[in-house]
């Protein structure tokens, strides 16, 4: 891959920057709109001695990362938001048994088999849970191509530092899209150790084993509670960006495609001499409720964008603490809200 | 004096979970002494399955996986291709590899990939307390078959080595029982022929075991031996049902 600015697809960016943080086992399984990811991974992992396979199916696919990641080997695999409902078992297997991986969620639309749109409707299941057991998964949502490079690059590191599944989440319009991208070289982002409990054959040391079922009593428990010290320290990873927020009176909040199309909104009210403002999370797990309260307190209005029918919403409002003054707009199903369909939101405010 | 009959080196010297008369604690010792004979203990690294063997972590002297029901031949399969020296083995029950984990099992024969696999066919669900397996014989009474397994309506026991066996990929399937010593060498021997296969990279292998469970089929240990020979085995003949290796050179170095 050619290190100078390329144009490139938001998908085929992904999987070349994951190549470049040192990812060397990918398993996947097709479903529209991250195709490209494991169509472009297909012959780039032989390039570099690099595990490519074509799962069976997403559970196998999340399996195979499972077993990848317990050898020591960056690891991943991609889909899309069917996909990643199957995925579900093996992401809270490497939560239970901390082991590193970085799935990737192009979304579309649902519930169901929905459509093949971009959509933004599995932040509940990316940031809640998704899958069983009491467990916390970081989940970077990246605006542009050039950002979902450079956060791919950065979950690999997330996920070795803190021994953590990691989520990748965008959607089929970034995915689909193509934009200028200058990859960067890969700094890690955490001092990251020497991994001392993979298995690789008890050669010159005691035999070690990796599991998640813990029926000794008091055993889970003290796991449990091992987990949630953890689950703070990550809970300290928060990155956000604002936009006008300092002076806001209308403060937009929306991550992933919707915050650059807020954005683009934000500059229309701005030009209106409307006081408007951004305030887009990075991270979505864990969420900078800090800047999400400091801005959104101060602001007279705050309107939350997104595709769907209103999930990060629920964030703002426990970050904002005011229900009257958060509002709401969003497209399901795929729709899309334009930054003039936001701007007339904004100017309904304001009135 | 000359010590004749020791514990190999790969089990631990600690006590099992497994009922009296139970095939699993046999079948470990097996695998054990094949992997001390083969000297490989070192570049080991099995993955247990969901089910009586979950905790077979505790039992093998090497380092040892747990896989989510029935993955263990994707987590195999991720294993040995990451660490293609290794020596990577699955060990799984007729619920694990025969029901829930059909898919993972048939795709991982298919890709022929490189890896030893030990099944276990006890025809029932151990762990969970004696319910209904795919290896169920018919009219055979278990706690979600209480008058017996009614083939018009839960379908007929899955030979699964037979299955495996029109698949390309898979190099060498052989089914064994543990009824008598005899039978017991002969399962040596296949489970020895099956990792063999794997260093010598012959590909997919795969050991069926016919294995006593006679607290869940509510026989003494003894009785239990004489249902797999009367019942089992007939529906589940014993005996090599591919092999591939047979007469070929060996295809890369071990």
């Amino acid at each position: 891959m050619n290190k100078e600015k390329c144009l490139i697809s938001g998908n085929e960016a992904i999987a070349e920057a994951a190549i470049i943080a040192g990812c060397r086992f990918y398993a996947g399984y097709p479903i529209t709109p991250q195709n490209q990811i494991p169509e472009y991974m297909s012959w780039r992992m032989p390039e570099v001695n690099g595990v490519f396979l074509q799962a069976e199916s997403e559970l196998a696919a999340i399996n195979m990362v499972f077993g990848a990641s317990m050898t020591g080997t960056r690891a991943m695999t991609s889909s899309s938001s069917p996909g990643i409902s199957l995925k579900q078992e093996g992401i809270s297997y490497m939560a239970g048994c901390e082991l590193p991986g970085v799935i990737v969620n192009i979304q579309r639309g649902g519930p169901g088999l929905g459509n093949i749109q971009g959509s933004q409707a599995d932040y509940f299941q990316a940031t809640k849970g998704g899958g069983h057991g009491d467990y916390r998964m970081p989940v970077l949502a990246p605006a542009t191509i050039p950002e979902a490079a450079e956060l791919m690059m950065a979950a690999f590191d997330y996920a070795d530092f803190y021994r953590t599944p990691v989520m990748l989440l965008s959607d089929g319009i970034l995915g689909q899209m193509m934009e200028a991208v200058e990859f960067k070289e890969y700094k890690p982002v955490k001092k990251l150790e020497k991994k001392d409990w993979i298995l690789d054959g008890a050669q010159n040391r005691a035999p070690r084993s990796i599991f998640s079922l813990m029926t000794a009593p008091g055993a889970l428990e003290k796991h449990n509670w091992k987990l949630l010290e953890k689950f703070n320290k990550m809970e300290k990873e928060v990155l956000s960006e604002t936009y006008l927020a300092e002076d806001a009176e209308i403060l937009v909040c929306a991550y992933g495609i919707m915050g650059r199309i807020g954005k683009a909104a934000v500059q229309m009210a701005r030009k209106e001499g409307i006081k408007a403002g951004l305030f887009r999370p990075i991270t979505l797990w864990p969420f900078d409720k800090a800047a999400a309260a400091g801005h959104g307190k101060k602001a007279k209005k705050v309107l939350v964008v997104e595709q769907n029918l209103g999930q990060m919403v629920e964030d703002i409002r426990l970050a904002v603490e005011d229900n009257k003054k958060v509002f709401f707009h969003g497209r399901p199903g795929g729709g899309v809200a334009s930054k003039e369909d936001i701007f007339e939101k904004i100017k309904g405010l304001v009135k | 004096m000359k010590a004749v009959y020791t514990k190999p080196e790969s089990l631990k010297d600690t006590v099992n979970s497994y009922c009296p008369g139970c095939g699993h604690g046999l079948v470990h010792r097996l695998i054990a002494e094949v992997i001390d004979e083969l000297n490989v203990r070192e570049k080991t690294i099995g993955i247990a399955p969901v089910g009586c063997a979950v905790y077979a972590y505790d039992y093998f002297n090497f380092d040892v996986a747990e896989a989510p029901h029935g993955r263990p031949p994707a987590v195999a399969t991720a294993i040995k291709r990451c660490l293609p020296d290794r020596i990577v083995f699955t060990y799984q029950g007729d619920g694990d590899l025969a029901s829930i984990g059909t898919n993972e099992i048939i795709h991982a024969a298919n890709r022929g990939e490189n890896i030893t696999v030990i099944f276990i066919n006890n025809a029932n669900y151990g762990m969970t307390g004696g319910q209904m397996a795919p290896t169920t014989l018919p009219g055979m009474k278990t706690t979600t078959t209480p008058k017996g397994r009614d083939v018009a309506v839960a379908g007929y026991p899955m030979r699964v080595s037979e299955l495996l066996s029109t698949l390309e990929g898979a190099a060498y399937i052989e089914r064994v029982t543990l009824i008598d010593p005899a039978s017991v060498v002969k399962a040596k021997k296949a489970i020895k022929k099956a990792f063999l296969n794997q260093i010598d990279h012959y590909g997919f292998s795969f050991v069926e075991v016919l294995s006593p469970c006679p607290v869940n089929w509510g026989l003494k240990p003894l009785e239990a031996l004489t249902f797999i020979k009367e019942k089992m085995m007939p529906y589940f003949k014993l005996g090599v049902i591919k092999d591939k290796t047979a007469g070929l050179k060996k295809p890369g170095a071990g």
